[in-house]
């Protein structure tokens, strides 16, 4: 396969692997349902549809962020409390 | 001013995970449990680098303090942006009573070692919930502290910082060199990202031995019992009319 998305797509794939380590439902849910993601597409070879693609991939990276940090932010927020003194 | 900014990072048991206390509550289990950074220390990491992409300071060191896997805690900081990473060496029994007064102690030699010009901490680690490390440090070199920080500003040699305090917002100017303390609302931590992580690896960890710091880790307090939090007790149905006058 010589396609010039390749190596984008691979590190795409990488990167929301690493990600999907944390994820609240278990890496391994993850990883079926990214794999199969990628799967359905693995046919593509229109450059515009690739590139739409991959821009989906880094969206979900963003979610995926934003998802972590929001679990962990009102995790802190509930346990310490909002001033010092409530702790 | 060296431009230096000294961040603590400490690896706990991640957030996330159930803590179970050991059988013969000595303490809790600790092997093969998830550990991760400390999060109030990604909000102090955090900090430091964005003062670092501002051009307001010139270098962001991570320190941790632990066995071989701080390391891993100090390869996240590096990945967050840090420029390099200490690892001060404690393992064994010295890491079980490895308290905040031990590792203010380091901080304060390293600080000094370093001539950090801010040392940027997250206010309280969520394993002990102890919140002196940055007040002893900032003690132990006779600084101006700057703690529960909500906002951090440099102001020419001087540090504006906002507090969240019981009253509400406190806002103090301190000198520099100064230690800071990172609450929950100062930023939002960036994710460390497979990229990052790997090109954090050609970032440079130093090693170090409290002892090369002359540092005595001796600890003053001995941990005499750990226990679960008493079980809570199944609520008890009362009448509406209670219920009701309660609400």
């Amino acid at each position: 396969m010589a396609n010039p998305f390749r190596g984008e797509v691979i590190k795409l794939y990488k990167n929301l692997l690493y990600l999907g380590r944390e994820y609240p439902k278990g890496p391994v849910y993850f990883r079926e349902r990214l794999k199969s993601a990628f799967m359905k597409n693995k046919d593509e070879t229109d450059p515009e549809k690739i590139k739409k693609l991959v821009a989906r991939g880094e969206f979900v990276i963003k979610e995926l962020e934003a998802l972590y940090f929001l679990r962990k932010y009102r995790t802190m927020k509930k346990r310490k409390g909002a001033r010092p003194g409530l702790m | 001013m060296s431009g230096r900014v000294l961040v603590g990072v400490k690896r706990v048991i991640d957030y996330a995970v159930k803590i179970r206390v050991k059988p013969d509550n000595t303490g809790v289990v600790t092997d093969g449990v998830k550990h991760s950074m400390n999060p109030f220390c990604e909000i102090a990491v955090e900090e430091a680098v964005k003062l670092k992409e501002k051009k307001l300071i010139k270098e962001v060191v991570a320190v941790s303090c632990g066995p071989q896997q701080a390391q891993e805690t100090i390869r996240t900081a590096l990945a967050m942006g840090a420029d390099r990473g200490i690892h001060v060496e404690v393992a064994g029994k010295d890491y079980e009573t490895l308290g905040p007064l031990q590792v203010s102690k380091i901080l304060a030699a390293l600080a000094k070692k370093e001539d950090a010009q801010l040392i940027i901490l997250g206010k309280q680690a969520i394993d002990d919930d102890c919140n002196q490390t940055g007040q002893m440090t900032a003690a132990l070199l006779d600084w101006p502290q700057g703690t529960f920080a909500s906002e951090v500003s440099l102001e020419g040699d001087k540090v504006k910082v906002v507090r969240e305090i019981d009253g509400g917002l406190e806002t103090i100017k301190i000198n520099t060199p100064a230690v800071v303390t990172a609450d929950l609302r100062l930023n939002t931590p960036r994710y460390a990202t497979l990229p990052n992580i790997m090109k954090a690896k050609k970032k440079k960890i130093a090693n170090v031995k409290p002892a090369d710091l002359g540092v005595d880790l001796t600890s003053r307090l001995e941990v005499l019992r750990v226990d679960e939090p008493p079980q809570r007790q199944a609520g008890m149905k009362g009448s509406t009319e209670l219920s009701r006058r309660d609400s």
